[in-house]
């Protein structure tokens, strides 16, 4: 007794396939890909229903018109990936063009077997400096902090990502021995954290709730439970959670 | 025609002579280019027996945790891992990179060409037992402390790098390592011969344009395998390096690995990316390149056609190898490459659609219709079609770096290659051991056999929807977001030891992956029937004639056939046109052969 008919039910399948999109890049993302699957959906259809009109015809003599046959095809397959790689050129310079405006919300992520550490800067928005040789997760400090650092004494760090929502992140993600991939699937969001390297990447997140982040990058015996939970919540929950943080952490 | 040469009497016959002939006398049968392409292939079947079952393994892990291995007990963590290490090495390097370009290569390139043999046998003969020794160091990892690597086929360095990393990254890791080193110097050489022996023995009248797809397909793919091999066992050696003589390649200052401090060093693990994938990609065609030359000349045959626009074929194959080497970046989208250079990426990637698709194209002209012939060969060669614009499309999806920001690492990308790769690379595998079982089976003085036609079919259909029904659905989990090289699916604990967001997203796939193992069961099951087939057809196959698929191209010439009617010292063999040349008028003998058929070579 649904009101969606019989067809377009079938039509609807693949979308609820993706996860619930919480980011305001996500739905620009979304569009694109599902664009791009029903196109070549219809391509791949197209070319079975050729090949099997092909086979079940009867004989005929071979075709000769490379015009019809072959350019032809080749000059619109041509015009349609053109127009679908400038599209996504379009949506991936937005992302990663340009770095996160200044106002956004500085977050670090650090990868490392198997655990996402998340620390924000504190009110001097400045990350204390890490030492490989500090780091001592038995004795709270798996970042390896350095406590004569004064950037360092305000930072705070969790095993939760808590983000605000509709405001601009800017991550700088780093690892700490192996390559591990950040992945938020419901942020559409993924970037490989490399030892060695730090990397930005900006993003707006929109919809509260409670998402997975996952490793997306073997790393290593515990990369399937290498995970960790973001909640997205309204703007003063957040201001309020990282001044109780704050505030645990002091002594 | 004339049977000597009466200008020059004393020059050698370059098809006739191999170019090194003193040491390959002390061994003839070892030297043997056919001997040395059905060991090759014999190798391959091993490799391609034992990764299927592991993947078994890993799939009936995935839905039924609980379940213990026979002899071995519970499947943990760091045994999924090895089993997908060893799983994608084995499949990659040992069956889909030896057995179309050394193995069908040694045993049909020659008589392709009009040649007598490969132009170094000692060499050839060396390449084949360093495999071997390859594939035995790769398994034998298995049984070291620690077990087999786990660090996947691509082995990213840090993991790879430091032994503390985790189980296998000790010996097993070293063993690998030894064991792609041997198998990168046997590839090169390898295909070093295969180059020479196109280049150098080519038979009177076998023009470039002349030479069968297959034989472009082996050409492109051996230049690309000298370029990329040669890249990776720099890659390896620098690894090694890395492990043991205290270099930092790939390894930048500061890294802590389980406690394990380093303290210099400059290195960035992305170079290691780099490298593995400007090897990589290129990979992938090696493995393809071939498949793709003996889907046109299968298709243009069993439909008594031309390959349509057959010049195009020629050119898209080697373009399809140029851009192969120019977009190995598509691989590090997110793996922290410059936006930019993720854009130039995309652009050489999706420009490769357009060779593929125009060779898609001349296929589906080929047989447009043209009612063919549906023996097994003809119908693995369909499906290799099938598969390949299937697997082939989602190939511009991963190309857009915005689109691969989701998708990549999820079991989309494992839908996609293994379609196209897998799939029809094992598909253009089948096609060939059907189509050219007469001339594996014939030896002198002994007529080939032919595999049993009904068998076949039921082995194409059960194999074709078991494909399907097994990589389809992939592309759903993948889109669902479950993620590659995980051991666990439900119950994955949070940080808190809670079922977590992301133990919620992966049971989601849960239904749709106990699917994929029932499907992936029963293809594999159906492999059995190629199996009894083959061992049946061995002994009992019924006697083929000289040319039984009345095919254009030399490897079924009465002189150059392992079970030559002709002498083969009397019949120079000369090639007068284009393969796959066929009369219009709708009889069954219309089809033209290269050579010029005399009456004392006319089969039987
Ligand atoms: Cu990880
Ligand atoms: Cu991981």
């Amino acid at each position: 007794m649904s009101p969606i008919p019989q067809q377009a039910a079938i039509l609807y399948t693949i979308p609820s396939w993706l996860p619930t999109d919480a980011s305001a890049h996500g739905p620009a993302l979304d569009h694109h890909l599902l664009l791009n699957l029903w196109l070549f959906l219809a391509l791949a259809t197209l070319a079975h229903l050729i090949l099997l009109i092909g086979l079940i015809a009867s004989r005929t003599v071979e075709p000769r018109n490379l015009w019809r046959v072959e350019y032809l095809p080749l000059a619109i397959l041509t015009i349609l990936f053109a127009t679908l790689t400038i599209k996504a050129e379009r949506l991936w310079a937005a992302a990663r063009y340009t770095g996160a405006s200044p106002a956004a919300l500085q977050v670090e992520v650090t990868g490392m077997q198997f655990a996402w550490y998340f620390r924000y800067p504190g009110p001097d928005a400045i990350f204390g400096i890490t030492r490989p040789q500090l780091v001592a997760p038995g004795e709270g400090n798996p970042l390896g902090i350095d406590p004569t650092d004064p950037h360092s004494a305000d930072d705070t760090v969790t095993s939760e990502l808590v983000l605000p929502s509709n405001r601009e992140i800017d991550l700088r993600l780093r690892a700490q021995d192996v390559i591990h991939g950040f992945s938020i699937p419901e942020l559409r969001l993924k970037q490989n954290a490399v030892p060695g390297q730090t990397i930005h990447i900006h993003f707006t997140p929109t919809t509260p709730g409670t998402y997975a982040i996952l490793c997306t990058q073997l790393c290593g015996l515990g990369h399937y439970r290498m995970n960790a939970t973001l909640r997205i919540v309204p703007p003063d929950e957040f201001a309020t959670w990282l001044a109780e943080k704050q505030k645990a952490a002091k002594p | 025609m004339n049977p000597s040469n009466p200008t020059n009497p004393q020059k050698p016959n370059p098809a006739t002579s191999p170019l090194l002939p003193v040491p390959y006398s002390l061994f003839p049968r070892l030297t043997d280019h056919r001997t040395i392409g059905l060991q090759y292939l014999a190798l391959a079947l091993i490799s391609v027996t034992i990764g299927t079952l592991l993947s078994l393994l890993m799939r009936i892990h995935l839905v039924w945790p609980a379940w213990s291995l026979p002899l071995h007990g519970p499947i943990l963590p760091e045994d999924y891992l090895a089993l997908v290490t060893i799983h994608g090495t084995i499949m990659l390097f040992f069956v889909l990179t030896t057995a179309p370009q050394a193995g069908f290569g040694n045993l049909i390139l020659p008589a392709q060409i009009g040649a007598r043999s490969m132009a170094f046998p000692l060499l050839n003969a060396a390449s084949f037992w360093l495999t071997a020794l390859a594939l035995i160091i790769l398994l034998s990892s298995t049984f070291v402390p620690g077990g087999s690597a786990i660090s996947g086929w691509t082995a990213y360095p840090p993991l790879s790098a430091v032994a503390s990393a985790g189980p296998g990254q000790a010996l097993g890791m070293d063993l690998w390592l030894a064991s792609i080193a041997l198998f990168a110097i046997a590839s090169t050489a390898s295909s070093i011969n295969t180059l020479t022996t196109i280049i150098k023995n080519r038979c009177e009248g076998m023009t470039w344009d002349r030479l069968p797809l297959t034989v472009w397909g082996w050409f492109t793919a051996a230049i690309l395998s000298i370029i990329a091999f040669s890249v990776l066992l720099a890659a390896l050696l620098m690894l090694f390096c890395d492990r043991h003589a205290g270099t930092s390649f790939f390894l930048p200052a500061g890294n802590l690995v389980n406690g394990v401090l380093r303290t210099k060093g400059n290195g960035t693990p992305l170079l290691w990316l780099h490298l593995f994938w400007f090897f990589g990609h290129p990979e992938v065609y090696i493995a393809i390149l071939p498949g793709m030359g003996l889907t046109s000349m299968l298709l243009a045959n069993f439909s008594r056609r031309r390959v349509f626009a057959y010049r195009t074929m020629i050119i898209t194959t080697l373009m399809i190898g140029f851009l192969g080497i120019l977009l190995w970046g598509h691989h590090m989208f997110v793996a922290g490459l410059n936006p930019f250079a993720s854009s130039a990426f995309s652009v050489t990637t999706i420009a490769i659609a357009l060779p593929a698709s125009a060779k898609v194209l001349s296929w589906l002209a080929t047989v447009w219709r043209s009612k063919p012939q549906y023996t097994s060969a003809m119908l693995f060669s369909l499906g290799f079609v099938s598969l390949f614009i299937t697997g082939g499309l989602t190939g511009p999806i991963l190309a857009q770096p915005i689109l691969d920001e989701y998708l990549h690492n999820t079991l989309f990308v494992v839908a996609h290659f293994h379609l196209i790769m897998a799939m029809a690379g094992i598909f253009a595998l089948f096609a060939a051991t059907y189509y050219w079982f007469p001339l594996i089976t014939a030896r002198s003085g002994k007529p080939g056999r032919l595999m049993s036609e009904p068998l076949g079919r039921l082995h194409f259909w059960l194999t074709f929807l078991g494909a399907y029904a097994t990589f389809l659905p992939m592309h759903l989990t993948g889109l669902a977001g479950e993620p590659r090289h995980y051991s666990q699916l439900t119950g994955v604990p949070g940080p808190a030891g809670l079922l977590s967001p992301a133990g919620h997203l992966l049971a989601a796939t849960l239904p749709l992956n106990r699917h994929i193992t029932y499907a992936a069961i029963f293809l594999a099951t159906a492999q059995i029937l190629f199996f009894v087939n083959l061992i049946r057809s061995f002994r009992h196959g019924t006697f083929a004639s000289q040319n039984p698929w009345q095919a254009t191209t030399l490897e079924w010439h009465p002189v150059l056939h392992p079970n030559a009617p002709v002498e083969a010292s009397e019949t120079k063999v000369v090639v007068h046109r284009q393969p796959c040349e066929y009369l219009s008028a709708p009889a069954t003998d219309s089809f033209l052969p290269q050579w010029i058929e005399t009456a004392d070579t006319k089969p039987e």
